[in-house]
């Protein structure tokens, strides 16, 4: 995928914003900046334990709004129903569309409409598009990021991901995790309301928090070290790993995100975050070094040292 | 292979194929008990792609910690003597 | 959890890792059967925690490398047929047959699915009658039983639209194998603990006596794996060759009578060819002629199909400890993680994909041995 994005996209489009490479683009307009992102929305189930694929395609562009550090304020919608996807269960999606919009502050003001035929599409896909506004002096993204930063997480890792297997036919086991999704650009507001100086922030969505990383290492052109024991994870969420044999650090999250501040704003941004229901476990879980550039290496919780690479694709529930 | 995991068996169910709930820490799976026809609720068994494989005997389970203590009887002497 | 999280304790780990540095007097090398144990190693980093003299050498245990292109073929050749729902553990999607693996079958359009059990196979065939639900059936002795289950309850539901294309193999003939190679690098064996949960350690006493070799079935959990290497460092250094068992908490000297009985109901022990590693008498199983209306091989028609291994894929080599996969012609170019050639490039331990993600930062990669 990251491949295809450089090899394809980035070189056919070439423009200062998307070199960025950031959740989304950062563009003048007038005398202001705006935020622009997009995202298509594909899940399976389209409702899981604590949300579903409306939810997930509002907080998903909100979120990448905010990780530019703009105040989310307008999305589009663009919707591809199958052919045979139920009326009521549109309508189910479209009411808590509605309902996430809300919570966040946002409005859909304009959308599209296409039906395929039965075969074409998994039954629905949904895309939304955001504009927000950047305020004066907000300046968010993976070039701020020096060596020395401390990392943090706002919350434990891997609920989405847990919650949508746990109803996954073939796979299904009972557990209280819901999913996480959620808003996060109070927190992100929070945090430069409270005036720290926010040098990047990424969502932790597929993937999970290890890919975030990585994609932040490399467009940062820095090293990470990761203590594995500061990493908060909920407890039914690691037995849901075990059982499964997933590292709930590729995990995804949809309401999670890592923040990287200067070291001696470190413990500022934490209680801040933790001032906050959805930050209450935000925890510094590493820090910033000069590299090997792009290499992300996790120190376990027996003090040894291991590598948190890429995957290659999605992680799969595994027997061996 | 073999990624086996411990839980708690809460309840079972006798029939042609015997089956029973188990809690991993908050998770609960159900699992095919067949192949430990003595694990009872409260009992913790071994459990591989939905089967349960082995009950745990806890008198086992202290083991590891067992032969850790007659270890560091040994070991006491050089570890003072090892700057750290 | 409980009997998970006191066996990851950082004391204790530490304790037992300076045991071993003062028990250690010179270089041994062993190996960790199973694949779940490697993948404990690397996880928490266990290997780093050793004394230098030690080498840990990863086993065949793991159904990613040792199962065999010609049965990856079959299972290729079986998914891609229409009405089929081909159901797999997660582990066998992207391994590459000759050509392609099950993931792109399933992107193709294949009904390709993941389950947690092959009862959960079983369970889709009861619900979709219409359709013909296939298991891969792969593994060892400890997921074989799981299997045979699956068999002998489809049988007595009178399930007709459920079979299995079975690959399973046996851990004793491949320890064997290891054993009588001309170069023998391995001074004693940490045997797969859920093996030994099914069949007890009766198969291994010839080979400890045989090969004088110690063999400590071993748990797989941090403190597991320190003790079963203490285990056999121990009896290394004190001239022992012997039978023993670390994860007592689990492993009855006879195994479970159970699961054996339907095994030995179910299955006859067939030769397997290993992947990289080659044909090994008596190391298979396959389904007795009285479940043959099950055999997926049989049903669909697939007994003659077969591929071979990629001509420029050394990873039999390097599975045995021959070839470092920097050696390889192949490596890091036509063969890398997202267009693997062989198993070892797949699985996240897999000594050439270890190798290949270290060598992207320059710096030595410390889970594969020397």
């Amino acid at each position: 995928m990251r491949q295809l994005l450089e090899d394809l996209f980035l070189e056919a489009f070439r423009s200062p914003a998307l070199a960025e490479r950031h959740d989304g683009a950062v563009v003048p307009l007038g005398a202001e900046r705006l935020a622009f992102t997009t995202d298509s929305y594909v899940v399976t189930p389209r409702f899981f334990p604590g949300g579903d694929i409306g939810k997930l395609a509002v907080y998903g562009t909100v979120n990448d709004l905010a990780m530019t550090g703009a105040k989310p304020l307008y999305l589009s919608a663009g919707f591809i129903l199958e052919e045979g996807l139920s009326l009521d269960e549109l309508r189910r999606v479209v009411a808590s569309m509605r309902e996430a919009a809300r919570e966040c502050g946002v409005e859909i003001v304009t959308g599209d409409t296409k039906v395929v035929d039965r075969g074409k599409a998994d039954g629905l896909f949904i895309n939304t598009s955001g504009v927000g506004r950047v305020s004066e002096g907000v300046s968010v993204h993976p070039r701020r990021v020096r060596p020395g930063d401390a990392v943090l997480v706002s919350g434990d890792v891997g609920r989405h991901g847990i919650a949508v297997l746990s109803v996954r036919e073939g796979l299904a086991f009972e557990t209280p995790v819901a999913s996480d999704c959620a808003s996060l650009a109070p927190l992100v507001a929070a945090l430069l309301e409270a005036g720290v100086e926010v040098h990047c922030l990424r969502d932790t969505t597929r993937g999970g928090l290890a890919t975030a990383l990585n994609e932040i290492a490399l467009d940062a052109g820095v090293g990470l070290e990761v203590d594995e024991p500061a990493v908060p994870v909920d407890e039914s969420v690691a037995g849901a790993c075990e059982l499964l044999g997933l590292d709930p650090l590729y995990v995804a999250c949809e309401g999670r995100m890592v923040v990287f501040v200067p070291e001696p704003q470190a413990e500022r941004a934490r209680e801040v975050l933790c001032r906050h229901p959805l930050g209450a476990v935000a925890a510094r879980i590493g820090r910033v070094t000069e590299g090997p550039r792009g290499m992300v290496s996790l120190r376990t919780r027996l003090g040894g040292q291991r590598l948190l690479d890429l995957l290659s694709g999605e992680q799969l529930p595994r027997i061996c | 292979m073999c990624l086996g995991i411990p839980g708690e068996v809460l309840s079972t169910v006798d029939g042609p194929l015997r089956m029973g709930r188990v809690a991993f820490g908050k998770v609960i799976k159900e699992v095919c008990l067949a192949y430990v026809p003595e694990a009872a609720p409260g009992d913790f068994v071994v459990v591989h792609a939905g089967f349960a494989i082995s009950r745990v005997d806890p008198e086992g389970a202290r083991r590891v910690f067992a032969y850790l203590e007659e270890l560091g009887e040994t070991n006491e002497v050089r570890e003072e003597e090892e700057p750290r | 959890m409980r009997y998970v999280d006191e066996y990851r304790g950082a004391d204790e780990a530490r304790r037992y890792a300076r045991a071993l540095h003062s028990l250690v007097t010179r270089p041994w090398t062993l190996m960790e059967v199973c694949g779940g144990q490697t993948h404990a190693i690397v996880r928490f980093g266990i290997d780093q925690l050793l004394p230098p003299a030690l080498t840990l050498l990863h086993g065949p245990g793991c159904p990613v490398c040792v199962t065999p292109v010609e049965l990856l073929d079959k299972a290729l050749a079986i998914a891609s047929r229409p009405g089929v729902v081909f159901c797999s553990f997660g582990d066998m999607l992207r391994v590459p047959g000759s050509g392609r693996d099950l993931l792109s079958v399933k992107a193709a359009g294949g009904d390709v699915r993941i389950v947690y059990s092959p009862m959960d196979a079983l369970a889709l065939a009861e619900r979709l009658p219409e359709r013909e639900v296939v298991f891969f059936a792969v593994g060892f002795e400890t997921t074989a039983p799981a299997c045979a289950m699956a068999a002998h309850e489809a049988r007595r539901r009178g399930l007709r639209n459920f079979s299995l294309l079975v690959a399973h193999v046996l851990v004793p003939p491949a320890m064997e194998a290891i054993l009588a190679a001309p170069h023998r690098r391995v001074d004693a064996f940490l045997a797969a603990g859920h093996v030994c949960t099914i069949m007890g350690m009766e198969a291994y006493e010839p080979l400890a006596h045989a090969y004088r070799v110690p063999i400590v079935a071993t748990g797989f959990e941090p403190l597991d794996l320190l003790q079963g290497i203490h285990m056999c460092v121990a009896q290394l250094e004190s001239g022992r060759a012997e039978v023993e068992n670390q994860y007592a908490r689990a492993v009855r000297p006879a195994g479970n009578e159970s699961a054996r009985a339907m095994l030995r109901e179910v299955f006859e022990v067939v030769p397997r060819t290993w992947r990289g590693i080659g044909p090994i008498p008596a190391s298979g199983l396959g389904l007795r002629a009285a479940f043959a209306d099950w055999d997926a091989e049989r049903k669909f028609d697939v007994v003659s199909v077969g591929g071979r291994e990629d001509a420029a894929c050394r990873s039999g080599l390097v599975l045995q400890g021959q070839l470092k996969p920097p050696e390889c012609p192949a490596f890091g170019t036509r063969c890398t993680p997202d267009t693997p050639l062989g198993a070892t490039m797949v699985s996240s331990e897999g000594a050439c994909a270890a190798y290949y993600r270290y060598r992207r930062f320059q710096v030595p990669c410390p889970t594969t041995s020397p």
